[in-house]
């Protein structure tokens, strides 16, 4: 499994042809404590760059863009009951959805982990 | 993931922002710090869910210091209330010494240009304190003075710095340190010393606890700060959570669910405009108050629960059960107490019965919600038994 990074702080783990999507320590961090998800529903079409799920802090609605496009699979359930769950493990159990790639050619353009981590810290 | 917009964030802040006396006490606690009517201002501190909780259960300390006070001076109480009384709808010439009350400013059409706190000082005859907002009070001050009567003054108090300690166990706290405040009911104000600094105090706030509003000197506002933290009970709470608080308490934003388009009655704030001044009027849009009263409104200011977990945010349109628009969301997000979201919002009055459904127009899809009284967490105002 490969992990791949945006400079809009949105990760993907890819194994295969399924890319599952989250947001990272970063913007967890940032967005402070989270209250509400909004996953797309199984079945959808995402575009590269779309808007794909919602994170909703206490402060503020922020929009979870797709770094691929493909065809969700899954969602992440439990998320709908337990938000916190973003704050306190966003690059594993605080997942979205789960996304088959219709065209991975788009990941040669996306961060590894090294170059998000120095991306991060230059902000 | 777009970058998170700050709700509290203001765009019309200086591109410098100012610094309150607290700026380095609150950057040392590892506040993060954001632009907010042109001061640098704590968003939040350990987190806004936490923050909001221990409020709630013990006591929270905010720096308010960016809030403007000034005191109106004269040559007796008569001559002062009625200068004021000239700009706001309350009754100023019936406060007694020791007292405080929540207030206006309005313009010509009934319009809140601010809203403010009065307190009548014991032994201080002939002036009136005040506080207003940050992000007005420079056109607040120029507002006031330009409409005061020959021999009345505003001071402007840039030498004051102001400190809210808000909760249950905020009495109790003070008490520890030698204030003797035990016996004040809400709205009384007087001077008293907090482990050895004078300060004045008021018993508010906004945050729908019982609760101390502290004025004191800038240069002792940061060792009076770090005494109130030595004290357990006692947790620094940021921007965030103060508007989480105020707004299950149901109380205005200035800016948002209160401004110059709409009037004291629309905003379900008549309380605050005693029977006297009602029935003379003598104030600016009186006429449109005193017939909003006789005759009623087309909106009102309402509490709003959507049914399920998703917020609805200042900006929201709130539609009836055919889809129609009868309104808009003012302030909205979610409130850590109800444990869901809440918002108040303005509607058609017809819509305003508590028990109405609505739905509220959120990322295209429509929210069903439900119009509900306010507030949302009852008030714990600390009211002596008559």
């Amino acid at each position: 499994m490969t992990k791949y990074y945006t400079e809009e702080h949105e990760w993907i783990a890819v194994a295969g042809k399924i890319a599952t999507l989250g947001i990272t320590d970063y913007a967890q961090a940032q967005l402070g404590d989270v209250v509400f998800v909004e996953v797309p529903t199984v079945g959808r079409k995402v575009k590269k760059g779309e808007e794909t799920a919602v994170v909703e802090s206490v402060k503020a609605a922020s929009e979870v863009y797709s770094p691929v496009t493909g065809t969700v699979v899954e969602t992440n359930e439990p998320l709908a009951n337990s938000p916190i769950t973003v704050n306190e493990d966003p690059e594993g159990a605080g997942w979205f959805c789960r996304i088959e790639l219709s065209d991975p050619a788009e990941l040669e353009v996306l961060m590894d982990e090294a170059a998000y981590k120095a991306f991060v810290e230059g902000l | 993931m777009t970058t998170p917009v700050d709700a509290d964030h203001d765009p019309y802040s200086a591109a410098v922002p100012l610094k309150t006396p607290l700026h380095d006490a609150h950057v040392a606690l590892g506040a993060r710090m954001v632009p907010f009517a042109g001061y640098l201002m704590p968003v939040q501190y350990e987190g806004i869910l936490a923050e909001h909780a221990h409020c709630r259960a013990a006591a929270g300390l905010f720096d308010v210091s960016h809030m403007g006070q000034a005191t109106l001076r004269g040559p007796d109480h008569q001559t002062v209330a009625r200068a004021l009384e000239a700009l706001i709808p309350a009754d100023i010439l019936g406060l007694e010494p020791g007292r405080q009350r929540y207030s206006q400013l309005l313009n010509e059409r009934g319009g809140i240009l601010d809203d403010l706190m009065v307190h009548r000082a014991h032994g201080a005859e002939g002036t009136l304190g005040l506080v207003v907002n940050a992000a007005c009070k420079v056109a607040d001050y120029a507002h006031i003075a330009a409409r005061l009567p020959d021999g009345v003054l505003l001071e402007i108090h840039e030498e004051r710095a102001l400190l809210a300690l808000q909760g249950p166990e905020a009495v109790n706290v003070l008490v520890s340190l030698g204030a003797d405040v035990a016996g004040w009911d809400f709205m009384d104000v007087g001077s008293a010393s907090i482990a050895g600094i004078p300060a004045f105090l008021s018993r508010s706030g906004y945050t729908g606890e019982d609760g101390f509003e502290i004025s004191v000197h800038a240069d002792t506002v940061a060792g009076l700060w770090e005494i109130l933290l030595r004290d357990p009970r006692v947790r620094p709470i940021g921007l965030g959570a103060r508007d989480s608080l105020r707004l299950e308490g149901g109380l205005c934003l200035y800016g948002h669910d209160i401004d110059e388009t709409t009037t004291p009655v629309e905003a379900g704030l008549l309380w605050s405009i005693q029977k006297r001044r009602r029935e003379e009027g003598g104030f600016p849009g009186a006429d449109i108050v005193r017939s909003q009263i006789a005759e009623g409104v087309a909106r009102k200011r309402v509490g709003i629960r959507p049914d399920g977990r998703a917020p609805a945010r200042d900006g929201a349109e709130i539609v009836d059960e055919n889809g129609y628009a009868i309104g808009v969301v003012t302030s909205g997000g979610f409130g850590p107490t109800v444990g869901g979201p809440v918002a108040i919002g303005y509607v058609a009055a017809v819509h305003a019965r508590p028990g109405t459904r609505v739905g509220l127009m959120v990322r295209g899809k429509v929210l069903p919600a439900e119009i509900v009284s306010l507030p949302f967490v009852p008030a714990r105002f600390h009211r002596a038994p008559k």
